[in-house]
């Protein structure tokens, strides 16, 4: 009789113990901060600077806006050519006029760059569309990738389809992985190129929020041909258009110039135009922007109006009032339809040349 | 006797697995309690108007709408200076930025400037000019907050004050050695960091009082970490920056490393970069001190090893902190702050 009783106690009091522990599992889940006891970022860097001959490991804080002190921290010893204050590129400008740096080859020392990010080793989330025959640009993206996009840093790939089966299989380096989102095809390719910022509304929201630092969308018609590194990182990176960045008048942007439509930006204003094909930053600050962008052109869609380049226009609206911290020049997102100026010393990112007809659903019309 | 055994281990465990648990909540807690700035509440800010894109966050540049200025050019800049740093961060020279764009981001946001000053001694005597010179130039149009630290505070002049702007006396004892004075200026701010500016203060500029303002520094200047370039050496190569050059000092900079030399005399930025500086140089300092070490340029030293490891996330020109004895050199367009001709010997207390 007695040893029944302990028996029972024994199992009941570990069924209890699994069950907790299963809840506390799960709580924990859910929480932003994960489990690991993680210091917040900016007590780092006093060790440092104590002890420079150790590598101080910097446990993965997600980096919360609340603590980003401390974030361009280098090693002690690292060894690069001494930078002027009077000697740099004079064919182009290398700020903006509210104090953001543009990011120009030569402007920064890659050995600096890439020592500050691989201490703080975010996390970064590329974000790819690939409905219907756009699947075909998945292999020479994801390849190129491997070889130029932040090379060394923690990636993940999240591709869009509407066909599981097309998603090419491509050897990833270590810290870099593919997520497949599948979307619903579309009739129209305008309505493929608005329903991105719909569903990377939904899916940033969703669970890249918990997933990744940075976030970047780009255009998979596009291949790498040089580093596109650490530079590009910032809490909001936008690319200028490469049709648009030399002696044109803002007049002459093509932005939305209808009043009627959410993405309207009048005569007289405007800094840059800026391309829809890449862009990214904070995730936060990102899912903001996406949000924006699918907010306003739904409200245009009510009032039965298109912005006359679709997300661009309303990006471009978005950007001037909410100044980018980093722009990066057109070596960011070059077309292979046109050919550079002495001013692109390289192009780290081209979109192929394509027959629309093709592989557009509505033959690109 | 199996009974008993079989309960108590139960509680037991059950006792120790609350506490693990009451552990975790409140450890989560303690860390968000300690942050010095508010978590910005991204989803909670998206309201539906998408216009006014009004929001806590520091380092968001949100610029009024149908604000008119000059088109900026991607292809025309100064050519006989370098706007940018290796790490990207923007070196601030006049004419690389539009004054007018930048005042119309920050104005909204409301922001206070701390600025502190030390007037210890016979450096008393410059606080006037300081002053009514930074009611010209500092800031203009925004909250500034001035703290003199002085062992004579019957001596701080009065001295006509903008809306919106004020100043405080924090009194501090005397010393018999000028390198004190400047040694314990990092502890000092520290400490006004942590007891007095919390919540009520963006961002910060730690000022040397023997200088005045000529010309304008306002937003531009604004940023996470803010160094700016010693005038005396930003023409010369690395291996004449005066670091600290002995291994046994933490101030110790090695032959080959360093990017620019920074002033001491004027550094700023965000609450909690300034105090992390200051608390780093301030220990970095003791145990110098400790084992009989003074670094050569005592905390302009300590800050400028801890400025090659810390980036600084905005570097601002020598326009921004010159000398008076120095003649211009043609890349310098406008002398915004300046330290005035002294004679050593009258005001150095040693």
């Amino acid at each position: 009789m007695l040893l029944n009783i302990s028996k029972t106690h024994i199992l009941v009091s570990f069924v209890f113990l699994l069950i907790l522990s299963g809840a506390i599992y799960t709580y924990l889940e859910n929480i932003t901060i994960p489990f690991t006891f993680c210091q917040p970022c900016h007590e780092n860097p006093e060790s440092v600077v104590d002890e420079a001959e150790k590598r101080v490991e910097m446990k993965h804080c997600p980096l919360d806006d609340s603590r980003r002190s401390g974030n361009l921290i280098m090693k002690a010893g690292l060894s690069y050519p001494q930078p002027s204050t009077l000697t740099g590129r004079t064919d182009v400008n290398s700020v903006t006029n509210w104090n953001a740096p543009l990011v120009w080859e030569g402007t920064f020392d890659p050995v600096v760059i890439d020592d500050i990010y691989s201490r703080m080793n975010p996390r970064v989330a590329v974000v790819v569309l690939a409905v219907g025959k756009y699947t075909r640009f998945l292999k020479g993206f994801l390849e190129s990738g491997e070889k130029y996009f932040l090379v060394g840093l923690r990636v993940t790939y999240y591709i869009f389809t509407d066909n599981e089966q097309d998603v090419p299989n491509v050897t990833l380096s270590e810290g870099r992985k593919i997520t497949i989102l599948p979307v619903p095809s579309a009739k129209r390719w305008q309505d493929v190129v608005l329903s991105k910022m719909k569903w990377a509304t939904v899916t940033i929201d969703k669970q890249i929020r918990n997933e990744a630092d940075y976030l970047f969308m780009m255009d998979v018609d596009s291949v790498f041909h040089n580093r596109f590194g650490a530079e590009s990182l910032s809490q909001m990176s936008a690319v200028l258009h490469r049709g648009f960045y030399k002696n044109i008048n803002r007049d002459g942007f093509p932005y939305e110039r209808r009043p009627e439509s959410k993405a309207y930006i009048p005569a007289g204003e405007g800094d840059y135009y800026y391309t829809a094909a890449v862009w990214g930053g904070y995730l936060e600050d990102m899912y903001r922007l996406v949000k924006y962008c699918y907010e306003q052109s739904e409200e245009d869609a009510k009032n039965n109006i298109e912005a006359v380049w679709q997300e661009e226009s309303h990006l471009n609206k978005y950007f001037l009032y909410n100044k980018p911290a980093k722009v990066l020049s057109p070596e960011y997102l070059w077309s292979d339809y046109d050919a550079p100026g002495s001013d692109i010393k390289l192009i780290r990112i081209s979109q192929l040349v394509k027959d629309y007809a093709e592989v557009r659903p509505n033959g690109g019309q | 006797m199996p009974l008993i055994n079989g309960k108590a281990v139960t509680a037991v465990l059950l006792i120790a697995l609350l506490l693990v648990i009451l552990y975790c909540y409140v450890s989560q807690s303690y860390r968000v309690v300690l942050s010095f700035q508010e978590k910005s509440k991204a989803t909670e800010d998206d309201t539906s108007d998408p216009e006014a894109f009004v929001t806590r966050h520091e380092l968001h540049l949100v610029s009024p709408d149908h604000l008119r200025y000059k088109q900026p050019s991607i292809v025309q800049g100064r050519t006989d200076v370098v706007a940018v740093t290796p790490w990207l961060a923007p070196v601030v020279w006049e004419g690389t930025f539009d004054s007018g764009l930048l005042d119309s981001i920050y104005r909204p946001k409301n922001i206070t400037v701390a600025a502190t000053v030390f007037a210890v001694g016979k450096y008393i005597m410059f606080l006037k000019d300081f002053l009514e010179t930074a009611e010209k130039y500092f800031f203009v149009g925004f909250r500034v907050h001035v703290y003199v630290f002085t062992d004579r505070p019957n001596e701080v002049p009065q001295v006509k004050m903008a809306a919106g702007r004020q100043l405080t006396v924090m009194p501090v004892p005397s010393s018999n050695r000028w390198q004190e004075i400047s040694a314990r200026r990092m502890e000092l701010i520290q400490m006004l960091i942590e007891k007095k500016l919390r919540n009520h203060t963006d961002y910060i500029f730690c000022l040397d009082v023997d200088s005045k303002f000529h010309g304008r520094w306002g937003t531009e200047s604004l940023g996470g970490l803010v160094a700016v370039i010693h005038p005396g050496y930003y023409r010369n190569e690395r291996s004449k920056f005066p670091y600290e050059r002995r291994p046994a000092s933490r101030a110790y900079v090695a032959p080959g490393e360093g990017d620019f030399y920074y002033c001491g005399g004027a550094f700023g930025g965000l609450l909690q970069e300034v105090h992390l500086l200051a608390k780093t140089c301030r220990q970095n300092f003791e145990a110098d001190a400790k084992v009989g070490i003074e670094a050569a340029w005592q905390e302009e030293s300590h800050l400028n090893r801890y400025m090659w490891i810390n980036k600084p996330s905005k570097v601002l020109s020598p326009e921004y902190l010159w000398q008076d004895f120095k003649s211009k050199n043609p890349e310098i367009q406008i002398i915004r702050f300046s330290g005035v001709v002294k004679n050593y010997a009258d005001i150095r207390p040693n």
